[in-house]
């Protein structure tokens, strides 16, 4: 996973909200990942045309936290989905 | 005690199917075509388990494509918000039909592997030509672009096909395979001198999917669910009964796993006569092992009570005659000596016959 690569989820992954517990979740085969606000910040910007490293410096605008930090837990997250074979990178 | 709504459901559509596999995890008694429920009673059921919050439904059967308004059935289950996963053999799934699926909304599938070869998929499988068709149908999922996750289920037959079936998974470019090793219950149960695995085909079982999980890391998902009978603790059955999962029979019957009903003395609601969420919630079935206050020693001070839920409640009930008493599997069960013996005996047994699942035995 490189700050260039394109994270995208693949067919058969998606976000869902659940209304019955009140949070999102990432639906994915015979899966469901309850999300932390975390989790749904990354993924809502994962939209198959943006980088890592702009995503990350989406969010570390946007909750003004350090581009190093925020980077390396996002990275971080999104392999962990990619080793689970959840998201795909280009 | 707080209920917490289910995650999964089963959707057992129907009982029919062309395979006679001897390890179906349908009950011996199966359900007749004439006692299904129809397609707006399914209707029904997905957006009563949508709204209690259900995420994901698996779509199975027996064959779920023996049902005419499958199609029908998985657009309806999107349409509640439902992620749907069909669960197939492939038979009775033509091109025309996954395109059909394909626009219906359909998420995942999930293609049964019975052998690695026609010779053993067919004899395992009882139906000449299954193989093959099963591989057409590998291709057309794969055209389409469905995700795909190859089910293997193993037993003493065709435990060493494992390393070709995991190759196949990613021939057919698969992101995951489930490496299932049979479960005695019902008619495997009638089988197991056939189907019981040997003490070092499950230890070779296990290295070869810990060699096979580290070097395809990211490429191929492998889960895994081992012998149960060879095992020192037993599996998380359900994530604990009446958690997660709630499983809908053919005609009706909710149940909290699919072998619920070799538990004598349960008795199960209907879909037809009570709401799926006060089944849930208050049905005698579901709060029968829910949580862990029916629990007797050694699993009531446990400290692993709460990662096992004291295994399987249909083996505890098989193996040890008390649905209450710990998985006979866990090495602090005063039965495990018992299921280790059964499993070497009937791991012996090389001349077993093996009895395909017949329909004739119907209810309804």
């Amino acid at each position: 996973m490189t700050p260039e690569g394109i994270p995208y989820l693949p067919r058969g992954v998606r976000l869902h909200f659940d209304k019955v517990r009140d949070n999102w979740v990432l639906l994915a085969p015979e899966r469901a990942i309850r999300l932390d606000p975390v989790g749904h910040a990354i993924l809502s910007r994962v939209d198959g045309k943006t980088t890592l490293a702009a995503i990350a410096a989406d969010l570390s605008e946007t909750f003004k936290a350090p581009l190093e930090d925020v980077t390396r837990d996002s990275t971080e997250f999104l392999q962990e989905l990619a080793n689970r074979r959840f998201l795909e990178v280009t | 005690m707080q209920v917490q709504p289910p995650i999964a459901m089963l959707a057992e559509l129907t009982h029919r199917c062309p395979l006679s596999c001897p390890y179906c995890s349908n009950p011996v008694e199966l359900t007749a075509r004439e006692s299904e429920l129809s397609t707006d009673d399914w209707r029904s059921v997905f957006d009563q388990g949508a709204a209690m919050g259900v995420l994901q439904l698996h779509i199975s059967g027996g064959e779920p494509a023996s049902r005419r308004d499958l199609t029908d059935l998985v657009r309806a289950a999107r349409e509640a918000g439902l992620y749907t996963n069909l669960i197939t053999s492939g038979i009775g799934l033509t091109e025309k039909r996954l395109a059909e699926l394909d626009a219906a909304g359909l998420d995942h599938v999930q293609l049964s592997l019975q052998g690695t070869d026609a010779a053993m998929a067919d004899r395992i499988g009882g139906y000449k030509g299954g193989y093959d068709r099963k591989m057409m149908v590998a291709k057309w999922i794969g055209a389409i672009g469905f995700p795909l996750t190859l089910n293997f289920v193993m037993h003493r037959g065709n435990m060493h096909q494992l390393s070709r079936a995991i190759e196949m998974a990613q021939e057919m470019g698969a992101r995951r395979i489930e490496v299932a090793t049979v479960q005695f219950h019902g008619w495997a149960m009638q089988n197991r001198g056939a189907l019981m695995p040997t003490r070092e085909q499950a230890a070779e079982a296990n290295r070869t999917v810990a060699e096979a999980r580290a070097r395809l890391k990211g490429r191929l998902v492998i889960d895994y669910v081992p012998a149960d009978y060879h095992a020192d603790y037993p599996k998380p059955c359900m994530g604990g009964w009446a958690s997660t999962g709630i499983n809908v029979a053919p005609d009706g019957l909710v149940l909290p796993c699919h072998a619920a009903q070799t538990i004598k003395g349960l008795e199960f609601d209907n879909v037809r006569d009570r709401p799926l969420a006060d089944i849930w919630q208050n049905g005698s079935a579901f709060n029968a092992y829910r949580g862990t206050d029916w629990m007797q020693e050694p699993c009531r001070s446990c400290e692993r009570k709460t990662i096992d839920f004291g295994g399987c409640r249909c083996q505890a009930m098989a193996i040890a005659g008390d649905p209450t008493a710990t998985d006979p599997v866990c090495v602090k069960s005063p039965n495990h000596a018992k299921i280790r013996d059964l499993a070497a005996d009937f791991s012996a047994q090389d001349e077993a016959p093996m009895t395909s699942r017949v329909m004739d035995k119907t209810r309804g």
